[in-house]
């Protein structure tokens, strides 16, 4: 009686091993900076409170470090237990080879196609008609964030776009300031030039470009303008010499410079640096010229795991990430934009504001990550770096090899 | 040798051979068999995941018409150089110093040696903080007087290659010293007292008959330095990752981003196999000239 007891209880304890016990799920990101650490603390909460664990893996050193990590875990054979990409391309080829978990069902279940604004969003986590990532935020990087006060030091009234930044550079030079903050990490300068191709080029030559694929119109007059204005930024930028793009953001924030071209994510530092938008800086998507944001963002993708548990733990994680609350909760701190459009922001403040009427407006493009592949990406990036840094390359030259690197993506 | 049949060559030193095998076998399969793999995936068009469609040399006539390849190849060509003929010169020169019979040498020896223990990671990264503008040796001497000084070497373009250098000299120097200082310790000390009666200069004799009896160590140094310049990686992702612009790239460097960051890895491939191929181009004629001058003995 007493062994059929204990037998019992034995085979009770082995069947539920963790009955009772929260499912432990790591979940690895690139989200470092202060105002980004206050967002995912943001998800972890949610998910802890939801009876599940979350454990952190922050990967310090941006996109370009973790993704390699991730990736190399989970073709390696050392899963985490969800990973955030961009959505697009980046984690194509492992949904092709079937390591990533499907979504459909969970997505179906929770009505995402219905609720998912801008729907090329979830277009970019579909292969095949099945849903692979769940979509956290918006994060458009044609941004143009202004310190008010650097301005009121040279004595001359804030830009309301780039032609008028470049224009009163000078003056802001001889006030002592660096025109324009930009960081040396590669991505940083490819940044800025992203953010020109749409606000010089204009919507439809970007169109023509980036999604006809269209190669004379790369290579015409249009995309010369937007090389020309790289240039004039490569000068303003020259003074510059920090790393990390929030080092960057700092120097505005501390108004040692004037602007720097960052992505909306620069919108978190103002925020953990007590600074009010419109009063203390101010913002111009689509640097002030075209207002016309790209809708690129962050995925969480959930890796497939052999654990019927934890693969349950994971639909439960991707229901909550897109669920309202936790939506509203995130990007609030983020600094981004929620991915659906029934949540009220009403607490979001002036710059989130603008992109919101941008989104509800419709003048959305999508991303990089969706249009090109990573080579593509990082070769274009090789030769952004390339240029920017060194005087001797001429804007004409660094056009054509550009031209030439898109053709090799087609 | 006219007894030696197969079977009685094979039995020879047979434990020694036996306990050979799980090094022999690592050896064959991971190092070989991983080379081999590696070059011939380096000529197929893989992208995130090996795949087996072959493109001939498209992946080569990419890596050779690329900008940034060839800023990494040239250098490595310069911070090699320099970094061998330095670190070579200035350990034996130590190294020397050091044989003078001086008082505190197992003190001087291990201050010398204190950098080699530290990874190149450290080293990147104490040497970019101390020539760091802000807070590095620029700030120091401002800080006493000089207020024109200018000392920024890893923001500078035209530079930065001897920024590297520097850190790269004082993490390895150490090393080169004690192993040039045990090749002192080895030459007879009747070698030097004939050099005293025939009045040799003392310079002289470290020239012309030391260093020539010294050979073997001085390969041996040779080696070791050489493959640690072409796998030069860490040094320069802590103190430069690159920068500025494309000023300090290395091989390495390029083989790492098109892997995994480019997702692209016959590109990847291409360059490591390149990497590969430079490495033979030195070592190659070193064996032959080393091991194949025996013979003649």
């Amino acid at each position: 009686m007493k062994n059929w007891k204990l037998a019992a209880a034995l085979l009770a304890s082995a069947a539920m091993p963790s009955a009772g016990w929260a499912t432990e799920l790591e979940v690895t990101h690139w989200w470092t900076s202060g105002g980004e650490a206050a967002a995912v603390a943001e998800l972890a909460k949610a998910f802890d409170a939801s009876g599940d664990k979350w454990v952190d893996g922050a990967i310090a050193g941006g996109g370009g470090t973790a993704r390699p990590i991730m990736i190399s875990r989970i073709t390696g054979g050392d899963p985490m237990g969800a990973t955030q990409f961009n959505h697009g391309q980046q984690a194509l080829e492992l949904v092709e080879a079937g390591l990533m978990l499907d979504l459909t069902d969970v997505a179906e279940a929770e009505g995402w196609k219905d609720k998912v604004y801008p729907p090329s969003l979830l277009d970019a986590c579909t292969v095949d008609g099945r849903i692979y990532c769940a979509p956290v935020n918006i994060h458009s990087p044609e941004w143009l964030w202004l310190s008010n006060k650097a301005y009121e030091d040279a004595g001359i009234p804030v830009p309301t776009n780039w032609n008028e930044f470049v224009a009163t550079a000078p003056q802001l030079e001889a006030a002592g300031k660096i025109p324009l903050a930009l960081g040396n990490q590669p991505w940083q300068s490819n940044l800025a030039f992203g953010a020109m191709q749409i606000a010089v080029a204009g919507l439809d030559a970007w169109k023509a470009v980036n999604i006809d694929k269209n190669m004379d119109v790369a290579a015409g007059p249009e995309y010369a303008a937007v090389f020309k204005a790289a240039a004039d930024a490569r000068k303003l930028a020259a003074k510059s010499n920090v790393q990390d793009w929030n080092q960057a953001t700092s120097l505005v924030i501390t108004d040692q410079a004037g602007g720097q071209i960052m992505g909306d994510w620069a919108q978190g530092e103002f925020q953990v640096a007590g600074e009010v938008a419109g009063k203390d800086y101010t913002c111009l998507p689509g640097l002030g010229l075209n207002e016309y944001i790209s809708t690129g963002g962050d995925a969480f993708y959930f890796p497939k795991l052999d654990d019927p548990e934890k693969e349950a733990a994971q639909k439960r994680l991707a229901a909550l990430l897109v669920s309202p609350e936790v939506q509203v909760a995130f990007n609030l701190k983020k600094g981004s934009l929620p991915i659906r459009g029934d949540v009220d922001l009403s607490a979001a403040n002036d710059c989130m504001k603008k992109g919101l009427e941008i989104l509800a407006t419709g003048n959305i493009v999508p991303s990089g990550d969706m249009n090109w592949s990573p080579d593509v990406q990082k070769q274009a990036e090789d030769l952004m770096v390339e240029f920017w840094k060194s005087d001797a390359m001429s804007a004409e030259d660094a056009h054509a090899k550009w031209v030439e690197i898109l053709k090799s993506g087609l | 040798m006219a007894g030696n049949t197969l079977g009685a060559r094979l039995m020879r030193n047979l434990n020694a051979k036996i306990a050979a095998i799980p090094m022999v076998t690592t050896a064959l399969v991971v190092f070989l068999g991983g080379t081999a793999w590696t070059v011939l995936y380096s000529f197929t068009n893989s992208k995130l995941l090996p795949r087996n469609s072959f493109i001939g040399f498209d992946q080569y006539e990419r890596l050779w018409s690329n900008s940034r390849w060839l800023t990494s190849i040239q250098n490595l060509m310069i911070y090699g150089i320099l970094a061998l003929v330095f670190t070579i010169a200035i350990g034996f020169l130590l190294a020397v110093l050091m044989d003078q019979k001086i008082r505190f040498e197992d003190t001087f020896r291990t201050i010398m040696l204190y950098p080699f223990a530290l990874s190149f990671i450290v080293t990147g990264l104490v040497w970019q903080w101390i020539l760091n503008p802000e807070f590095g040796i620029q700030h120091i001497v401002r800080s006493l007087g000089w207020d024109g000084f200018t000392f920024d070497p890893l923001n500078n373009p035209d530079v930065v290659l001897y920024g590297l250098l520097i850190a790269g000299l004082w993490q390895g120097t150490g090393f080169v010293m004690c192993i040039m200082l045990a090749g002192l310790r080895g030459i007879d000390d009747d070698i030097w007292k004939a050099a005293r009666v025939d009045g040799i200069p003392r310079w002289k004799t470290y020239l012309f008959v030391v260093i020539p009896m010294m050979r073997p160590v001085f390969v041996t140094t040779l080696v070791i330095v050489a493959s640690g310049i072409i796998k030069l990686y860490d040094l320069v992702v802590a103190q430069t990752s690159g920068g500025p612009g494309t000023a300090s790239q290395v091989p390495a460097m390029y083989v790492y981003d098109y892997m995994f960051q480019a997702q692209n890895l016959g590109q990847g491939f291409a360059a490591s196999s390149m990497m590969l191929l430079s490495v033979l181009i030195v070592l190659i004629p070193w064996a032959y000239l080393e091991f194949g001058g025996k013979k003649r003995g």
